[in-house]
């Protein structure tokens, strides 16, 4: 393997090492659940994909293959992780806050944490 | 229609076969057959899942959005690590704003929640009752209307041409 594809993985793995460090460390210092669910979207954007990239550099130099596994790994997360940060939001939201604390929805209906959706409302 | 029957919905079957092609990281003719065989049964048994089929009317600006979103979360990912790494705990001001949407599809909505929260800095928490309002945590702003204005013209604007 030549001299500078080996530094460019190096590049993308150190780049992947200091966001994920920096979302460990937002864990730590923000303080409370809302602001530290922040955190983790980096470790999950930036700090997997660095490692991510420098794996497909690292299989096209060695074996010459395209591995597409590392785009499907990139696929699951983009689809899983907004996830998890959605249902932990709503979970802090309905064990934490009140109605009055949220900046109000400006429609018609409120937020759903708290309110019915339009067909389960009676007479509507 | 023996066709619509046979494949409910093409773009699943497409998106399952391209998977198992990707998960056993060959492209043989029994892996082919084997995906093909995978992207009928699974659709078939799973339809009445799938109520709505979404419709895509662009697939060029699907790449296009895929693009933009990638550049967004390398530039926000560096703008967060900053507040996170430099910002005294105390000044971070983070901001509950809500976000009000015009698209309607279920699946554009969902792409739009996504998006948001994998653009790091920005989490959406939940939406209103009627889904016509979107309620955005924002990590650190001082300009949340800024913050409301480039969610709906960067990824809002561009899902309403992919999905309606």
């Amino acid at each position: 393997m030549p001299l500078y594809v080996e530094i460019l993985i190096s590049v993308f793995l150190v780049i992947s090492g200091v966001f994920g460090f920096v979302g460990s460390y937002g864990l730590i210092k923000l303080k409370d659940s809302v602001q530290r669910l922040h955190a983790p979207t980096k470790a999950t954007t930036l700090g997997v994909g660095g490692v991510l990239i420098a794996s497909m550099i690292y299989f096209i130099a060695k074996t010459g293959h395209i591995s597409i596994h590392e785009l499907l790994i990139t696929l699951f997360l983009f689809l899983t992780a907004p996830i998890t940060a959605n249902f932990i939001a709503k979970a802090y939201i309905a064990r934490n806050m009140r109605e009055g604390e949220l900046p109000s929805s400006g429609g018609r209906y409120g937020w759903a944490v708290y309110d019915d959706p339009p067909e389960s409302r009676p007479g509507s | 229609m023996i066709l619509k029957r046979l494949i409910p919905h093409p773009l699943l079957s497409v998106t399952l076969v391209l998977v198992w092609l990707g998960l056993v990281n060959t492209v043989s003719l029994g892996n082919l057959i084997l995906g093909t065989a995978l992207g009928l049964i699974i659709p078939a048994i799973t339809a009445p899942y799938w109520p709505n089929r979404p419709t895509i009317r662009r697939p060029l600006k699907v790449a296009e959005y895929f693009l933009v979103v990638l550049w967004d979360i390398v530039v926000a990912n560096v703008e967060v690590a900053l507040i996170i790494l430099f910002k005294p705990e105390k000044n971070i001001a983070s901001k509950w704003i809500p976000v009000p949407i015009e698209l309607k599809s279920p699946e554009a909505i969902t792409v739009l929640a996504g998006t948001i929260t994998m653009t790091p800095g920005t989490v959406s928490a939940t939406l209103s009752a009627d889904a016509s309002v979107i309620l955005v945590h924002c990590l650190h702003t001082d300009d949340p209307d800024g913050v409301r204005d480039s969610i709906k013209s960067r990824y809002e604007r561009r899902l309403m041409e992919i999905f309606e």
